[in-house]
């Protein structure tokens, strides 16, 4: 049974089982790989999506559950928040393998369209769920300050 | 400065490694061929162009469109190597960073061998830029002169009044300019120099600086290709299952009720296991699910980590292989005026990379074409022909961005290569492509782990307080034993179990380090910075507890015993004085600790500090980390790569064990193989030695002294010694 939501702005229909995780959904259905597999239990954060607004682990998310609704992945991002963010990353130049990095991105936008001047006890607890096994934690830290003072600039 | 492949070649003297080369050779021999069958896919990668390229030689390709694309023979998994590779290349070149991009090359020993490995292509040991700097290096010099000297024949000018300034080449007075792309075909058509002169580094504009990395635009946008993201007509999608004991095999297995989940194309039985190939991810994770498989476990390892350990402990009582004798460390000890003892426990440790592992295979009856984050190329392509049963030349590999490895993507087995050419195989080698794809669950239980290991130490002092005796017995198992570099073995002592140890830096006058090799049946792997992952720890805590008994603190009673070794003194010097060591002492609750490593030829020293809390719960403040790497080609990825390092490092010695209940993997996911979080990252301080030696390594070498000088600051902090790692067993972390 065909699921129809909206992804990234466009309407999309995909003819996938709904029971299939939101992340298979979207690499392999729909074609867009930049969201990654990393754990397929909500550990990691590397799946890392926003379903309205709001950043969710797209690895434990039923497709039948986003029938309707917005979805935005890494490919999809537009917001003043999002393009302060991913620039930030290069200009502090976070990334190593860079395999996790757009859920850290992801996390990071969502943060910051709800919070214009996260404090490091708010980053904490908006990214503490994305793992980076090469350690750019402070990176992430400052490119996530560094987005919120561009952005107030 | 090294400026030529031999001075560099001497300057990495790891035995381990140079005895690799030595192996390595030894086997190419069987997997060298000639030259007209090669495929030469990644040179001839990309669109030509109407002005022509021109290629001096297999590192460097120039188009007329001014673009110079650098061919990386090492897999860029984070550590930085495409941009440190690309920045030697185009330093010597003069060419325009902005216009630089880097290509990974094909698997092809001939040309793209590891220098320090021989004959080998491959990454590792913090290897890259020590054996890319001279031939890199020499590549852009070559380059550039063919280019000068083209600009000089259609000029009509002599070549000395010729300058380079970012992919311009001006004549005298700058009256003339000439882009690199309009020179390509003209200097294209000259013959290559023999010799060349390299830059004096007073005159380097790019090594030293902050060149912003190749890949950080494309690791922020998604589109940065990993092996995982691979889609072609018609591919499909495996996942194996495989014996839940290490050594069991399948006995039999029922597939109807896999094949009928809707999208299993098929399942095949391999011999690693049984695998499921479907349309995609989610249909080949339900069919794994619905298949039924006895196994036979009668040759399975069936003995937990902590019966492993109990007999570790026996051993370290038993006679065994020494390793490095100096002098009588049992007589200085026995006759020591103060004796100090300590044991310490090393769980496995799994890799545990961000994408989990995985391989894209297109197989038929004379090719085999891989894609992966392919990390020992020439070993894979042995493993994969023998596995499909085709010559070596006909398999080729494309190298793609590999999400973490950490060591784990290069192992001797070729295990997630051969299984995914195995799968195709048995599917029918009719040319579909098939994705092998492991989850982390696979990671976690699947073996090629960081050894377990006991260290049992003792140590004497003589009246002055000085260091006069030394005994460490390191019990573990080999990481090279029973593969390809088994050779390395030599009298009993594989050098990867003991280095940091019985290569210590300390002058200590009677110094005993032995060995016990144990056997077991879960399959190992050098985990990042090998034998230093657990030897620093032990050498480092223990020297803490030496040098408390002397009364004397571990910046002081270290530095006397480093006097011979002037840059590990350094660093050990720099990172004290960053760190504030001598500014008095911290509050009630607060610690500091200090620790050193030597790895691949590169010196860390570290200053952590800690606070506890009410509770005894620890937490890791700062870290002020202090670095010679010889001449640093990129002051921001050795920044980058102590960074990760520490952190790395922290969330093994914190929170990370692999153990085994009668033989079966007790951990399974994140949830309970905990590695490092946001939440737990130190601040952290790089300091780079200035240098003009040959470059060394910086993946691995900052993953060291983190864990001793954290476990230094939680003494300093309350007294109390942590024996075991992880830290969290003993509920502190």
């Amino acid at each position: 049974m065909p699921t129809a939501f909206v992804l990234n702005g466009k309407p999309a229909t995909l003819d996938a089982d709904p029971n299939m995780p939101l992340l298979w959904a979207i690499r392999e259905v729909a074609g867009l790989p930049g969201t990654k597999f990393g754990c397929g239990m909500a550990q990691c954060g590397a799946c890392t999506v926003h379903l309205e607004g709001k950043a969710i682990r797209s690895c434990v998310t039923a497709l039948s559950a986003v029938a309707g609704k917005n979805i935005t992945t890494i490919e999809g991002l537009q917001s003043r928040p999002a393009k302060a963010v991913q620039a930030a990353w290069v200009q502090l130049q976070v990334p190593q393998c860079g395999y996790c990095q757009s859920g850290q991105i992801m996390s990071a936008t969502a943060l910051l369209e709800s919070n214009a001047t996260p404090s490091d006890a708010d980053i904490d607890s908006a990214m503490s769920g994305n793992i980076c096994r090469c350690g750019t934690y402070n990176r992430i830290r400052a490119a996530i300050h560094a987005a919120a003072d561009s952005i107030k600039a | 400065m090294a400026t030529n492949p031999k001075a560099v070649r001497r300057s990495t003297r790891r035995t381990f490694l140079k005895n690799a080369g030595t192996v390595a050779a030894a086997l190419t021999i069987g997997f060298e061929w000639p030259g007209s069958a090669r495929r030469a896919f990644a040179a001839g990668a990309a669109a030509p162009l109407p002005g022509g390229t021109f290629t001096p030689n297999a590192f460097l390709r120039i188009g007329s469109d001014n673009s110079v694309t650098v061919i990386a023979k090492h897999v860029e998994m984070g550590q930085g190597a495409y941009t440190g590779i690309a920045t030697v290349a185009a330093e010597e070149l003069d060419a325009d960073w902005s216009l630089v991009r880097v290509e990974s090359a094909p698997a092809d020993a001939k040309r793209y061998a590891n220098l320090v490995f021989g004959t080998l292509q491959g990454t590792g040991g913090s290897s890259a830029m020590a054996n890319s700097w001279a031939q890199l290096r020499e590549a852009g010099a070559k380059a550039r002169a063919m280019l000068l000297a083209a600009a000089a024949k259609q000029w009509q000018v002599s070549v000395a009044d010729l300058t380079v300034e970012k992919g311009i080449v001006y004549d005298a007075g700058k009256k003339r300019q000439a882009t690199f792309g309009a020179l390509v075909k003209t200097a294209a058509t000259l013959p290559v120099p023999e010799t060349v002169k390299l830059k004096d580094p007073k005159d380097f504009k790019l090594i030293g600086r902050q060149a912003p990395r190749v890949d950080a635009a494309a690791k922020s946008d998604g589109t940065a290709q990993f092996t995982i993201d691979v889609a072609m007509p018609g591919m499909l999608v495996a996942l194996l299952k495989r014996p839940p004991l290490f050594g069991a095999t399948v006995k039999s297995f029922d597939a109807a009720a896999a094949a009928a989940v809707p999208g299993v194309v098929k399942v095949v039985q391999v011999p690693g296991g049984v695998a499921v190939v479907a349309t995609g991810f989610w249909a080949a994770k339900r069919g794994r699910e619905a298949l039924k498989i006895e196994w036979d476990d009668s040759k399975a390892e069936k003995r937990g980590s902590a019966a492993l350990m109990d007999e570790y402990r026996r051993l370290a009582d038993q006679p065994a292989v020494s390793a490095r004798n100096d002098g009588d460390a049992a007589q200085a000890i026995k006759s020591a005026a103060k004796k100090i003892s300590a044991n310490f426990e090393f769980p496995y440790l799994a890799h545990a990379p961000m994408e989990p592992l995985d391989a894209v295979v297109k197989l038929t009856a004379n090719s085999c074409e891989i894609w992966a984050g392919d990390q020992f190329q020439t070993v894979d392509q042995m493993n994969a022909a023998h596995t499909a049963g085709l010559d070596p030349q006909q398999v080729s590999i494309h190298t793609l961005y590999a999400g973490g490895s950490f060591g784990r993507r290069a192992n001797v087995w070729s295990d997630y290569i051969v299984e995914a050419v195995s799968i195709a195989k048995a599917f029918g080698a009719d040319g579909t492509p098939i994705k092998l794809q492991w989850t982390r669950e696979d990671d976690i239980h699947g073996g090629l782990y960081r050894p377990m290991y006991f260290h049992k130490l003792e140590a004497g002092l003589n009246d002055k307080g000085e260091l006069i005796g030394w005994h460490q017995v390191i019990v573990g198992q080999s990481i090279m034993a029973g593969g390809l570099f088994a050779a390395m073995i030599k009298d009993g002592i594989d050098p990867t179990s003991v280095e940091g140890a019985a290569t210590m830096a300390y002058a200590i006058p009677n110094l005993k380090v032995e060995l016990s090799t144990t056997k077991a049946s879960v399959p190992v792997l050098w985990w990042r910075v090998v034998g230093s992952s657990h030897t620093s720890f032990a050498v480092e805590a223990f020297m803490d507890e030496v040098a408390h008994a002397a009364g004397e603190d571990g910046f002081t009673f270290r530095r006397k015993l480093l006097e011979h070794s002037p840059r590990m003194k350094a660093v050990l010097e720099l990172a004290a004085e960053k760190a504030g060591w001598n500014s008095g002492p911290l509050p009630k609750g607060k610690g500091r600790g200090i620790a050193v490593a030597e790895a691949f030829k590169t010196y860390v020293a570290q200053v952590a500090e800690v606070s506890v809390d009410a509770d005894g719960q620890i937490k890791v403040d700062r870290v002020v980390c202090a670095v010679d790497c010889g001449t640093p080609i990129n002051p921001d990825i050795i920044t980058a790569q102590m960074e990760g390092g520490i952190g790395f490092g922290l969330g093994a010695v914190l929170y990370s064990a692999i153990t085994l209940k009668d033989g079966r993997v007790e951990q399974d996911n994140f949830n309970n193989y905990r590695v490092l979080r946001m939440s737990e990252m130190p601040k952290v301080e790089v300091h780079i030695v200035p240098s003009a030696e040959a470059p060394t390594g910086v993946g691995e070498p900052g993953v060291a002294p983190v864990g001793p000088a954290v476990a230094n600051a939680i003494f300093a902090a309350t007294g109390k010694r942590s024996y075991v790692l992880p830290f969290s067993k003993a509920g502190i972390a």
